[in-house]
């Protein structure tokens, strides 16, 4: 089983639902947050794109922020999903300085935290809060060995990439283009 | 106080030891007490681990769910997958909404206005009763004095039913909303008169199957009109193609194919060579058009001159592309929408463009077809029984002159208008009941507002916020928010109908309470009481619920209740026999009823004013995380976005040497200069004649402590208003602002 999500950045309108929906979602205090939006202009007037990106934890394969946790609070669990325990953490920051993502954040009750591909909503068989609320629907999560999952068919019709692939850290969030 | 200066009072400075301004007239306090609900808190199942809400943030009114966490408190707020507004989405707003139960800067008790001994006033906290003592002496005594119809209305939001019901039972029509003049009013009057029935709300618009759709400025995506959001998502999934015409390279304009950079008010001149374009190239419906339209001759002989080269000269939009995008229209025909947008009150001549937005769905064949316009049905809901109305003796459209005859709605700047002492307009209304509507900030020429505020006798504000207009009143009411009330049912047009249900989540914070409890506390003591029959709206919006077959407990579980469509008629079938609601009977091409009121029977395109040298059009807009000044201190929300930024083409920014994230005023053509500063945002987004900014920031008022002068407020700097001849819609699009350095 491998975990992904997809993102298409043709459809995201950088609306931020995503953002407050994980906060409301997981506890995410105000000020914080698990995901963001991206956009990104390119060109001068009136020649011009424009990129939306909903960007969180990529769920690396080859994840820098497992390798170097003293603790081992953060781990990979089903899937591929990178998960931190909360008292295992000893909020050292390690894992937030070896993340080329920035994808971390000391929550303000000293631990580490992120993305969890809202693990605790997939496991009961739901979609992640944040893929839920969607309104333009342009994120797709599932397992990429199931060849018919949302994230597997979506992956194998259009065009992606994936973010900072150099840093060598296998990510696991695809952003269709 | 009779006409006395209305101090603008921030609401933190309570007095204590005033007297109540306007005392003299005030009996015993608590001459009659608080109705409490007989019942006790009625029907509120204990059982339930969700309870169904539809959602205020903004008009759109999505269905959801309201979950609370193990601790009894409000959790999140997710969309009913039964509601076909959201589809069991919420936009972020509606996501966000818990932060308006959680805002700790909400209004929390009853206040009154007094007047201290040193001669300034403040606000006073009181009870419920003290604040209903003090509204019904004023109110008896405006209606004795200058009867019923002196009492108007504004409202946004679902209170306007309760105060709006009162109103009537008292013998007033003066009811109103800014959504109509200050927004969607020319739309409604444009496609009435063209097709003998407006849009109204969701707009019947088939962007699910649609296969082209053409934006005028509606920035779909940054408004998160949320079912219009997802169709438009759905449909560029199918592969539609999306025309946007904005002088602003907006979200919607970056996922079309084709964006049009026209110049600013100039859009009329696009429309008709587009209208050009589908009868000289022969690409119109000509089936539909001869058996459902009337006037296409006098249209043809009228826009025969509308070339695309004519057009080029007044948009700089190139013939090719016009002609492109028009072919473009007609091959996806009758799938193709010409969006009638929102927001439309831009230039003083909005109904004769959405006149041609009319005539162009016309031409394609699109309304009333698949992926066109669809015809919406709404469940029938029976109203609550009720004595009939009285018929009040004039109302704001008596102060007009015979002017705006054609708007089907009342204009809130026409009550504006009508409260200002004057010679012509003056309607003598005195007293201002005003409900979740931020007038300050809605009403564009804001001293004229301040001058009606301050001939009234009394002014009464219901909100939940502590927004501008409070600072204004005599009385304040605070009212819970959508979380912590019933209210009525929502019936909204769609595709199929349904009616679905707000039930209160959890109890009410402070001392805040719903309006129908108030207006029906109100009626009471005016005398009204049997126009609101229930002791509980409990047992209204079950007795309502019962004549449709389902219960308030029903509702309670399932939030939304789909109803049957009893015919199939969604869309009209090919060559249905079909008489539109026009003087001919036909959709007019060519209109009889504005050539009856002198206006022009098809639509022409006048140059609008343009900025002089140093300034720039301003152009405002929407965010999809907030909805107008209303969302501004939402905790959530907020920390989404909290201040508005001023765009600026790198071209202008390097004439002013203005950096990015640089603080600076704004001064308008009317030297109205920006109460605050205004970051710079320099983006190639932006033509090079217009600035743009987000509406809804720049609050003054302290209260509002995550809001107060964050950004800069579009509406101060609006005060060239362009009125629409036709239904008195106010253009705000004429304003020119330039940029100063510091403040003095
Ligand atoms: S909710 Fe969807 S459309 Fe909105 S920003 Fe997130 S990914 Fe983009
Ligand atoms: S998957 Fe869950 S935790 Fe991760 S960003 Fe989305 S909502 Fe937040
Ligand atoms: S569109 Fe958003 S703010 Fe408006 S009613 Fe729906 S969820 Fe609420």
């Amino acid at each position: 089983m491998r975990y992904a999500m997809a993102v298409d950045t043709k459809k995201c309108v950088g609306c931020s639902d995503c953002v407050v929906a994980c906060q409301t979602e997981n506890d995410v205090p105000i000020g914080y947050c698990r995901d963001w939006i991206v956009e990104v202009t390119d060109g001068t007037y009136p020649q011009l794109e424009l990129e939306h990106r909903s960007e969180r934890c990529n769920h690396c394969e080859n994840s820098p922020c497992v390798r170097c946790c003293p603790t081992g609070a953060s781990h990979y669990s089903d899937g591929g999903i990178v998960m931190v325990t909360k008292n295992k953490c000893i909020g050292c920051g390690a894992c937030i300085a070896s993340c080329p993502y920035d994808a971390r954040y000391t929550h303000p009750k000293g631990y580490v935290d992120k993305c969890t591909f809202c693990i605790h909503r997939v496991q009961k068989g739901q979609q992640p809060a944040c893929v839920a609320v969607c309104p333009t629907k342009c994120m797709y999560f599932g397992d990429l060995d199931d060849p018919n999952s949302d994230v597997s068919k979506v992956i194998k019709k259009r065009k992606y990439k994936t973010l900072i692939p150099e840093a060598g850290t296998k990510p696991q969030l695809y952003f269709l283009i | 106080m009779g006409n006395s200066r209305r101090d603008f009072i921030k609401i933190s400075t309570l007095g204590t030891a005033g007297t109540i301004v306007g005392s003299k007239y005030l009996l015993a306090q608590g001459q009659q007490s608080i109705l409490e609900n007989p019942k006790g808190p009625w029907m509120m199942p204990k059982d339930l681990e969700r309870t169904p809400t539809y959602c205020e943030v903004c008009f759109w009114k999505c269905a959801g769910w309201t979950y609370k966490n193990a601790n009894g408190q409000i959790q999140k707020i997710i969309g009913n997958d039964d509601d076909p507004n959201s589809n069991g989405r919420f936009c972020p707003r509606g996501t966000g909404g818990v932060g308006m139960y959680f805002d700790e800067d909400r209004l929390k008790h009853p206040l009154i206005r007094i007047k201290n001994a040193d001669g300034t006033q403040s606000f006073k906290k009181a009870s419920w009763d003290e604040a209903f003592d003090y509204i019904q002496l004023k109110l008896e005594k405006v209606i004795e004095e200058h009867g019923p119809e002196c009492i108007a209305l504004f409202t946004h939001g679902s209170g306007g039913t309760y105060f709006g019901n009162l109103l009537k039972a008292l013998g007033s029509q003066n009811i109103t909303a800014p959504s109509y003049a200050q927004c969607r009013g020319p739309r409604e009057v444009g496609f009435i008169a063209t097709f003998g029935d407006g849009l109204s709300s969701p707009e019947p618009t088939d962007i699910r199957d649609t296969k082209c759709m053409v934006l005028i400025g509606s920035h779909i995506g940054e408004n998160m009109h949320n079912g219009h959001v997802q169709e438009m998502s759905d449909a560029i999934d199918k592969g539609a193609t999306i025309i946007t015409v904005d002088p602003r390279f907006s979200t919607a304009a970056g996922k079309s194919k084709y964006w049009l950079p026209i110049k600013p008010s100039t859009d009329l001149a696009l429309l008709m060579a587009w209208i050009h374009v589908l009868i000289y190239e022969e690409r119109y419906d000509k089936k539909y058009v001869e058996q459902y339209t009337f006037g296409f001759e006098q249209l043809k002989a009228h826009v025969k001159h509308m070339t695309p080269e004519w057009a080029y000269g007044i948009t700089t939009i190139k013939p090719q592309v016009i002609r492109e995008t028009a072919r473009e229209m007609s091959y996806a025909s009758p799938a193709t929408i010409i969006h009638p947008g929102r927001h439309v009150t831009w230039y003083g001549d909005d109904t004769q463009r959405l006149r041609a937005v009319a005539i162009l769905n016309a031409l394609l064949g699109s309304w009333g077809r698949r992926g066109g316009f669809y015809i919406p049905d709404k469940a029938k809901v029976p109203g609550v029984p009720h004595p009939p109305y009285p018929k009040p003796a004039r109302t704001w459209r008596d102060a007009m002159g015979g002017k705006y005859e054609l708007a089907d709605l009342a204009l809130a700047n026409g009550v504006c208008d009508a409260t200002v002492p004057s010679a012509t307009t003056d309607c003598g209304i005195k007293a201002w009941i005003v409900n979740g509507t931020n007038l300050i900030e809605t009403l564009p020429n804001r001293p004229n507002t301040l001058e009606a505020i301050n001939a009234l006798d009394l002014m009464v504000v219901v909100d939940t916020m502590p927004m501008e207009i409070t600072g204004y009143a005599d009385v304040i009411l605070p009212e819970c928010t959508y979380l912590e009330r019933y209210d009525s049912l929502r019936v909204t047009q769609h595709r199929e109908p349904t009616i679905s249900l707000r039930m209160p989540a959890m109890t009410p914070k402070y001392d805040s309470k719903p309006a129908w409890w108030m207006a029906k506390n109100l009626a009471d003591r005016l005398g009204k009481g049997d126009y609101f029959p229930f002791d509980s709206i409990e047992e209204e919006l079950d007795y309502q619920l019962k004549k449709v077959g389902s219960s308030l407990e029903e509702m309670q579980r399932i939030g939304v209740k789909k109803m049957d469509r009893p015919y199939d008629d969604l869309y009209y079938k090919d060559g249905e026999e079909i008489e539109f609601n026009t003087n001919t009977g036909k959709i007019e091409l060519y209109s009889t009823s504005l050539e009856e009121y002198g206006f022009d029977p098809m639509p022409k395109y006048t140059a609008h004013p343009e900025p002089p040298a140093g300034y720039y059009r301003l152009i405002y807009g929407r965010a999809p995380m907030h909805t107008f000044s209303r969302t501004a201190n939402n905790p959530n929300l907020t920390d989404l976005m909290d201040e508005n930024t001023v765009w600026v083409n790198p071209k202008v920014a390097k004439e002013w040497d203005l950096k990015n994230g640089q603080e600076v005023y704004l001064q308008n053509q009317d030297n109205v200069v920006s109460t605050f500063p205004i970051k710079v945002r320099v983006t190639e987004r932006i033509r090079w004649d217009s600035v743009y900014m987000v509406h809804g920031f720049g609050h003054s008022k302290k209260q509002l402590t995550r809001a107060y002068g964050r950004g800069a407020s579009d509406t101060e700097l609006i005060t060239n208003i362009m009125m629409d001849p036709i239904m008195g819609g106010t253009g705000m699009r004429g304003n020119f602002i330039t940029f100063r350095f510091n403040k003095a």
